[in-house]
């Protein structure tokens, strides 16, 4: 693997710390900033090259804040004017050269890698080709037809502040970080989230007019009439949302009641069940907060299929007694099962299932959590593990161990 | 070549952060992808590109039942039928009866146009998957009459989405991204100002305040927007109100909030502040 920064050109350093701070660019990007370069967009100018870089680097508001991190990582002490694009002129003059690049993407593909390489290859024959045509712009500072005007003139603006700030600091502003993907959950945020589980089918009779391929077809038929019918469309989407709300869960209550009311809110579920439970479900959980109304967990069992989709939610965190220990709970059970095992029940039952945590990372291991991490797919609750988590519950097959 | 820069226009002006975007898009080919807030002004950024290229606007608004079909060409069957049953017209030319959509006119425009895809995030998430094809190689064929139509100059596509919904991976690293931030207070100002020419100093003061300190709430779900404070405002004058402070006799209060929880959050929250518990 080589170097940071040494055989890479400069902007290829940027996408390594990108994709260190979990950002998803690849080759794809590789190649459209590269040529973005090579014709000169950034006009040699920091500024502009951190504008240019941006808007091809990052496809989401959420990854803004990375890449103000990623730029000022990588380019500390950028203040004057970098000659980018004799950089990159070079580098691509080396490949032209028959030398290959000194580049390798640890976690590309060799495909990948000789797709770009490729593509370097056809950019830098257009790039002169229209060299020779002599009408391409290509930026230096002074002539660009491009820049900021001076002075604003009256209107509406739209965006953050102007000005002329280097690019290190409209960097240092970090002014994104308010919409990091790794923040804790909005109700919206939540909602799309959910919205992710949507599926729907076309069952039942066909006793719906298609009215739209009756037509055609009828017209297809050069006038005979051609009825078309089919099924309704419906919601296929059936869910399980098994709350924890135990005393050490008081601290998530905020967070807990978005997930709920965006749950209950979602019109694309053909059923919804919410249930409760404290710390570990023994043999029971709970129709209510309040815990009156009691639903043994044999029954859910009996009467949800494997197809339900089981969110469970809570810290997952208690004394190792109340998770590992068996005990009996008082109806129909003859063996004593652990909170653990009745948690494995539930697993081995519903094909698709994830638990939430709203816990932090660091407090996964040695505690209880990476117990209940070894029978659910655990995700923390914040918008990027809600996204992995409904992805979890769509893929259709839980781990197994 | 023919395009040159963006610099905004009279009505609309920019920050380098979206020159640049529109710079890369218009150069590498790129459809520009506009994100933010509603009341953010994506829409009216398409037209201010059009108006400063000098390029006609060509917009297609997508709903939530829009397919992807529908912005190359439609094929009217019924208009068909009906002329084969009543009409005298000659229908065996399929040709008669496609209708290009607005991706489709904007292929076969003689000069280079705007292309605006609005809402994008309004349609079935498998809609920008869809014209991946399309906006690649900016060609479709009419599978009714075998006939191809490819851009005579590729179209610069805007589209625009609410920061809501998202994209499929596979479309957003195709575009130019930018996302419109909201507005900071003085800016908010000089929008204001483009909407009620002669308001009071104080009043717009007093009305910004109330409005920022609404949005810092962060019970409140469906915070306001640029077009509710303007009409909010638009109410006070209205009514000869001068003199406004966020509190529960805050009044038109519905203009700004337009949910019952949201208006529950609010009068929650100022009751917290009187109880000293925030």
């Amino acid at each position: 693997m080589p170097e940071h920064g040494s055989t890479l050109p400069m902007f290829l350093g940027l996408l390594y710390r990108l994709r260190e701070l979990k950002v998803p660019v690849g080759a794809q990007e590789a190649v459209a900033l590269a040529s973005a370069l090579a014709k000169g967009l950034h006009e040699s100018n920091p500024t502009h090259y951190y504008f240019t870089a941006r808007s091809l680097l990052i496809h989401h508001e959420a990854h803004l804040d990375a890449f103000d991190r990623a730029f000022l990582a990588e380019y500390v002490g950028l203040t004057e004017d970098v000659d980018i694009k004799a950089e990159i002129e070079q580098w691509l003059e080396q490949a032209a050269d028959g030398e290959a690049p000194h580049i390798e993407f640890p976690e590309l593909s060799p495909q990948e890698i000789e797709d770009l390489k490729r593509e370097f290859e056809q950019r830098l024959e257009e790039q002169q080709e229209r060299h020779d045509g002599g009408n391409y712009w290509i930026g230096t500072k002074g002539s660009s037809p491009f820049g900021h005007s001076g002075t604003p003139r009256p209107g509406i603006r739209v965006g953050g502040s102007g000005g002329n700030r280097s690019a290190i600091q409209v960097a240092e502003a970090r002014q994104y970080s308010g919409y990091r993907g790794d923040v804790v959950l909005d109700t919206r945020q939540v909602e799309i989230a959910l919205r992710r589980l949507r599926a729907f089918v076309r069952e039942g009779a066909e006793e719906e007019l298609d009215l739209e391929r009756t037509i055609e077809e009828t017209a297809r038929n050069a006038g005979e009439i051609e009825i078309v019918t089919r099924p309704p469309s419906r919601p296929d989407t059936h869910v399980i949302l098994m709350m924890d709300v135990g005393g050490s869960m008081y601290p998530y209550a905020s967070v807990m009641s978005r997930l709920f009311s965006a749950a209950q809110r979602a019109t694309h579920f053909k059923e919804l069940k919410t249930l409760y439970f404290h710390n570990a479900a023994y043999g029971k959980v709970y129709a209510d907060e309040r815990f009156t109304d009691a639903i043994w967990l044999h029954d859910l069992i009996a009467q949800c299929g494997s197809h339900y989709k089981l969110i469970m939610v809570g810290d997952a965190l208690m004394a190792p007694y109340e998770l590992l220990a068996p005990t009996t709970s008082r109806a129909m059970e003859t063996e004593p099962r652990s909170g653990l095992e009745w948690f494995q029940l539930l697993a081995d039952h519903f094909t698709d299932s994830v638990w939430l945590n709203p816990e932090v990372g660091s407090r996964w291991t040695g505690t209880t959590i990476s117990d209940v991490e070894q029978v659910f797919p655990m995700f923390p609750m914040t918008v990027d593990g809600l996204a992995e988590a409904m992805a979890q519950l769509n893929r259709g097959t839980t781990r197994r161990r | 070549m023919a395009e040159t820069g963006f610099t905004g226009t009279e009505s609309y002006l920019t920050n380098p952060a979206l020159e640049a975007a529109v710079r890369t898009a218009l150069v590498l080919e790129k459809p520009l992808l506009v994100r933010g807030e509603p009341g953010t002004g994506k829409t009216l950024l398409a037209e201010a590109i059009a108006e400063a290229l000098d390029m006609e606007l060509i917009t297609w608004n997508v709903k939530s039942t829009t397919r992807a079909q529908e912005g190359l060409y439609h094929y009217d069957t019924v208009q068909r039928l009906y002329d084969s049953r009543f009409g005298d017209h000659n229908v065996r030319d399929i040709a008669d009866y496609i209708h290009l959509g607005p991706m489709g006119r904007a292929f076969r425009s003689k000069e280079r146009v705007v292309l605006l895809i609005d809402e994008i995030d309004k349609a079935d998430p498998e809609f920008p998957n869809d014209l991946l094809h399309e906006l690649d190689r900016m060609q479709f064929r009419i599978s009714e009459t075998g006939e191809d139509v490819a851009a005579h100059h590729r179209p610069v596509v805007i589209i625009t989405s609410n920061a809501e919904k998202e994209l499929p991976d596979a479309f957003l690293r195709r575009c130019v991204f930018h996302f419109i931030d909201f507005p900071d207070p003085a800016l908010m100002a000089r929008i204001v100002a483009v909407h009620h020419e002669d308001l009071n100093q104080q009043l717009l003061q007093q009305a910004l305040d109330a409005f920022y300190q609404m949005r810092e709430m962060s019970r409140i779900r469906k915070k306001p927007s640029t077009s509710e404070l303007v009409d909010w405002i638009a109410m006070l004058r209205a009514s000869g109100i001068s003199d406004v402070q966020l509190d529960t006799a805050t009044p038109y209060l519905g203009t700004l909030l337009k949910k019952e929880q949201d208006l529950t959050a609010f009068s929650q929250h100022l009751n917290g502040i009187a109880r000293g518990r925030f």
